[in-house]
């Protein structure tokens, strides 16, 4: 059935209470076998479902995800969408991103709250100006909107920010008007939604426990729901997909951290843009709620707890003040943590791998939301092909042998 | 946080320590014969289990001497730690508390230690 949202659905509900808004997704038993299972139901996952039923025509597709939609990192991220990213890889992937992001909305007939208000990366220090220059430069080049603000000019957005009283003190910063936020569960709800009117099966409550393969070639994945067969496995379970690799015997260059974020309560609207900085450790945005969308750093040891430890909230929290003594006396909501697989080069896998019919699309580390939709595209072209698109041929597996890195710890927002 | 303790100096705040990765890993012999992917597999692969994990630390702040731990990281439970030049524990003399692969019970999503 397809669900169709438009301010006379809206009105339409109110009057009837809102009590007759149809299911956004059925919830189908598995069946024996699937074309395709993507093993993770977060944003990158159901929207490599979407992308492979809508543009590579596969219909027998299948998602599974141990809890909730959208319940592990999707739900846990601190929203923002950018791609001043320093190399032509990364740019260009991060790229096809942010332009699908400004059309999803009316690709998916479900508002993901995108709002292009910039993203400012801040410099403290003279190595910060220059690499932020030279990132700016590169952006340009790539044909991505990127720009170099002096310290007048971020006190002209932000006047809340201490730029001077501080112990490193502003300097400059990079800006990206492009940039911005979105809402998180929406992403994943649109494209499940979307997914399922395609005949896609969205399995909850459905844990992958093995990834089982023979003679080299995948065969399917024993679930917590049974053995389903399976002609192609996508792995998008970010903080686990080393995990579930292991179960194939294979071995992935990543390591998975708890990554935390925190929310104060909500106030009126006192900063429209997103600001990062890296030097310091403070990354900001207010959602439409209100409330300060705070993120935090990675601890320093694999965990899988995501919890994080308070040191690093400690951090973020002293960073925060001393930029904005303002929020001095504001009281936090939340904190939460969310467990990220890290890449030696802190950018992405998405690659097949030895197995045939196996795919991996992990590594994003602590910055995976913003490529939801670019991510899931490429991925579903991978699949759907057996062959990487240009987009994402960087991103291989075989980086690792070749030492062809592509190594962005500089964009990175969170230093690891 | 964690409480770490140092075989040296006592327990301690994790926040004097900072973490070494994977412990036990060995550099490969022959490097003049081996490939480049057996080159990345050490240079660039760590093991990375829910569940018990051999690693280093390194009491940065403190004493300055490394030191082994064992540590299961589906719960951050500190299951031993034993110095440098001591042999690696043998696996099975710790209980595995992990049920699944992904180390939570078959419903339910979130970490069960934190719903705990």
């Amino acid at each position: 059935m397809k669900r169709k949202y438009s301010i006379f659905s809206i009105a339409k509900n109110a009057f009837k209470g809102h009590k007759d808004w149809p299911k956004m997704w059925r919830s189908p038993e598995p069946r024996e076998f699937y074309d395709v299972i993507i093993i993770g139901g977060g944003g990158h996952g159901l929207g490599t479902a979407y992308y492979l039923a809508k543009e590579h025509g596969l219909k027998n597709i299948a998602v599974i995800e141990k809890g909730w939609l959208g319940g592990g990192n999707t739900g846990r991220n601190t929203t923002i969408i950018r791609s001043n990213y320093l190399w032509d890889d990364s740019a260009h992937l991060y790229e096809h991103s942010l332009k699908l992001w400004e059309n999803l909305s009316t690709e998916l007939n479900y508002n993901v709250m995108f709002s292009q208000r910039g993203v400012m990366n801040l410099a403290h220090n003279e190595h910060d100006i220059k690499e932020i220059k030279r990132r700016v430069s590169a952006n340009n080049l790539n044909g991505i909107d990127s720009l170099w603000l002096s310290k007048e000019e971020i006190q002209k957005k932000v006047p809340i920010m201490n730029t001077d009283n501080l112990r490193y003190p502003v300097l400059g910063a990079s800006y990206q008007p492009r940039g911005g936020t979105a809402r998180h569960d929406a992403v994943a709800w649109g494209f499940a939604m979307r997914a399922d009117e395609m005949g896609v099966d969205i399995i909850q409550n459905c844990e992958a426990h093995q990834i089982k393969t023979k003679n080299g070639k995948i065969e399917g994945v024993e679930t917590s729901k049974g053995f389903i067969r399976a002609n192609k496995v996508g792995v998008v379970a970010s903080g686990h997909t080393g995990v579930l690799a292991e179960t194939a015997g294979i071995r992935l260059p990543l390591q998975s951290k708890p990554l935390q974020a925190l929310v104060s309560e909500p106030i009126k609207p006192i900063i429209d843009t997103v600001v990062m900085s890296s030097a310091v450790h403070a990354y900001v945005s207010q959602s439409d709620k209100g409330e300060l969308v705070i993120g935090a750093g990675t601890d320093g040891y694999n965990s899988f707890t995501q919890r994080g430890g308070f040191d690093i909230i400690e951090e973020t929290v002293r960073a925060m003040v001393e930029l904005y003594p303002v929020f001095g006396k504001m009281k936090m909501l939340r904190q939460w943590g969310g467990i990220v697989d890290i890449c030696p080069d802190a950018s992405p896998i998405i690659s097949k791998c030895d197995v045939e019919g196996l795919f991996f699309n992990c590594g994003w580390g602590t910055g995976g939301f913003k490529a939801t939709p670019g991510s899931a595209n490429v991925f579903a072209h991978t699949i759907a092909k057996n062959e990487a698109h240009q987009i994402n041929s960087a991103f291989n597996l075989d980086r690792f042998a070749s030492g062809k890195l592509v190594d962005e710890h500089g964009a990175a927002a969170v230093a690891h | 946080m964690l409480i770490i303790d140092c075989p040296y100096c006592g327990p301690r705040d994790q926040s004097e320590f900072s973490n070494g990765g994977e412990a036990h890993v060995k550099r490969p012999d022959g490097s003049a014969e081996i490939g480049d992917r057996e080159w990345g597999e050490y240079v660039f692969i760590r093991a990375n289990p829910k569940g018990i994990f051999y690693e280093r630390w390194v009491h940065s702040h403190g004493c300055r001497k490394w030191f082994n731990c064992v540590r299961d990281t589906s719960t951050d439970e500190i299951l031993k730690i034993y110095k440098i030049d001591e042999a690696r524990p043998k696996l099975d003399s710790f209980k595995n508390n992990v049920k699944t692969p992904s180390g939570e019970p078959s419903l339910g999503s979130g970490n069960f230690t934190v719903k705990k």
